[in-house]
């Protein structure tokens, strides 16, 4: 059973735009993706949208539907009432290239901002072997799909631009702790963590971990657990007269030269 | 010869709406923080009251009251003994726990995350723009403090087994012998729960085999971390359960104590 649906869209590029307004058909089992494809069909031609998979698999259709940030493909139609007015918006952390689809590039610099994979100089490929328990929590974290709804969402950049240099965002600090957690990896990442990637900007209010299309828990099991590592680098007098005492000091690893 | 010309600068979509979210996403904080200052505003009046914190007759003594250190504490109440004759009304009894058991919750990552959505609103709710023109997170004082959580744990875990040993006490009846009323199920309740928010705690999950990167080098260790993991996953309920078994708790104790309420006793 199909209605009229009433859609605000943003259109515009380089930030200037005004929300438009659409009548469309939505038939029953859809999703946002597909009303947003049957406009572009019929009366927006020139709507410019960024997807792929229409699975919730390639995070390419992330934008804000009704104000909070969601996969479009993901959305069910269902989940609004017919009378309700649609808002979509293009994510607005991130530069607007025109319509809905935003320039992402900030994070992939700050990916290769982070010191890769570091297996010891010994293993040599094809040697090392881990149990399942070891890999575990770094499995969760590959889970994700880099959307980037999580890096939209976070207060820190968000809402102040002027961060956006300092803080790497929840993404990257939770691919900074997935390699600290892996059992095969030497380097020791956690003083760029803070100093470098911005792990203390983060007050933990766990908006990332509400908007992960994949639910994985970004602050409980990322971030926080980040954070305490840190403070046993940074903050713990305790663990720091331990180390002196064992010679365990840590050999920080420098952020990626050139990332910056 | 053409001369080339550079893209325009690519800015964010300019929407002047704080948020264009239709739920009622103020309801969350608005209900925080009403009920983080109800229960202040109780556990600061009780605090610095001084009566009505012990019931001899069946040895109970409200938590808010633990240990009771001051020499103007009643006869039965001091468990640790009297460490100083008396102290001025501004001082709380049980000054020497109330500070850890305040800095526990206060650097608390539930509790952070609460009061900074609901007071400091930095952000009051996912993807509502927060009121502040600068922020700078807990990089800088008073809020880089907040790394010192896991020394407060430590001194959390102390005062559980005070409250515990409390809670031992409140199974004896008026002869001394075993015996117990509703006052002894509502502290001993208190107590369990106590327990399980602090050891549910983020500082406890990573001290007990977080900061490990080989689980199977350490399977004890990996076993409570496992353990603790699935408690962490309920911290938040822990953190609001307590705040009420405690307010009852101590109600509890009141009502006894001033002789409102007489404890029903199932033995003894």
């Amino acid at each position: 059973m199909g209605y009229k649906a009433a859609l605000k869209i943003w259109r515009g590029d380089a930030g200037a735009g005004q929300l438009a307004d659409y009548d469309v058909e939505v038939n029953e089992g859809e999703v946002v993706l597909d009303v947003l494809h049957r406009l572009q069909a019929t009366q927006a031609t020139d709507l410019a949208i960024r997807w792929n998979c229409k699975a919730g698999k390639c995070g390419s259709c992330s934008m804000e539907i009704n104000g909070r940030p969601r996969l479009a493909c993901m959305t069910r139609m269902s989940v609004f009432s017919p009378e309700e007015t649609l808002t979509i918006t293009p994510m607005r952390t991130f530069p607007v290239i025109r319509d809905l689809v935003t320039d992402v590039s900030f994070n992939y610099a700050k990916a290769r901002e982070i010191p890769s994979f570091t297996p010891p100089p010994e293993v040599k490929p094809g040697e090392f072997r881990m149990r399942q328990e070891d890999v575990n929590r770094s499995q969760e974290f590959r889970k994700c799909i880099e959307c980037f709804l999580c890096q939209n969402t976070c207060h820190v950049i968000r809402d102040h631009a002027e961060n956006e240099g300092a803080f790497a965002g929840p993404r990257f600090l939770m691919r900074v702790a997935e390699l600290e957690m892996h059992p095969a990896d030497i380097a020791d990442r956690r003083e760029i963590a803070q100093d470098d990637f911005g792990l203390g900007y983060c007050n933990i209010t766990k908006c990332c971990t509400e908007v992960c299309p994949e639910h994985i828990k970004i602050t409980d099991n990322a971030l926080i657990p980040m954070k305490e590592r840190v403070v046993g680098r940074k903050y713990d007098p305790l663990v720091w007269l331990g180390s002196r005492i064992t010679r365990r000091g840590a050999k920080d690893t420098p952020a990626v030269p050139g990332g910056r | 010869m053409t001369q080339a010309t550079e893209a325009p600068a690519r800015t964010r979509a300019q929407i002047s709406e704080r948020t264009l979210r239709k739920d009622p996403w103020w309801q969350a904080p608005r209900l925080v923080a009403a009920l983080l200052t109800i229960w202040v505003l109780y556990a600061t009046v009780r605090v610095f009251t001084g009566h009505w914190y012990y019931v001899p007759k069946y040895h109970y003594l409200t938590p808010f009251y633990s240990p009771c250190v001051s020499g103007e504490c009643v006869p039965g109440s001091s468990a640790l003994g009297h460490w100083w004759p008396a102290v001025p009304p501004i001082i709380p009894y049980a000054v020497v726990s109330l500070v850890f058991v305040l800095g526990f919750r206060l650097t608390c990552y539930y509790y952070r995350r609460a009061y900074y959505r609901a007071f400091w609103r930095a952000p009051a709710a996912c993807a509502v723009r927060e009121p502040h023109a600068k922020y700078t997170g807990e990089t800088r004082f008073p809020l880089i403090g907040q790394n010192l959580h896991r020394y407060f744990f430590y001194m959390a875990l102390v005062i559980a087994v005070l409250l515990t040993y409390d809670a031992a006490q409140a199974f004896r009846g008026p002869d001394g012998n075993f015996g117990f009323g509703i006052g002894s199920l509502i502290l001993l309740a208190n107590v369990i729960l106590l327990w399980g928010y602090t050891l549910s705690c983020h500082s406890c999950r990573h001290i007990t085999g977080g900061r490990l990167k080989h689980f199977s080098k350490h399977p004890v260790r990996y076993w409570i971390w496992t353990k603790v993991s699935a408690l962490n996953a309920r911290h938040m309920q822990f953190a609001w359960i307590t705040l009420g078994t405690l307010m009852l708790a101590d109600l509890y104790v009141m009502l006894v104590a001033s002789g409102a309420l007489s404890d029903p006793r199932f033995f003894n």
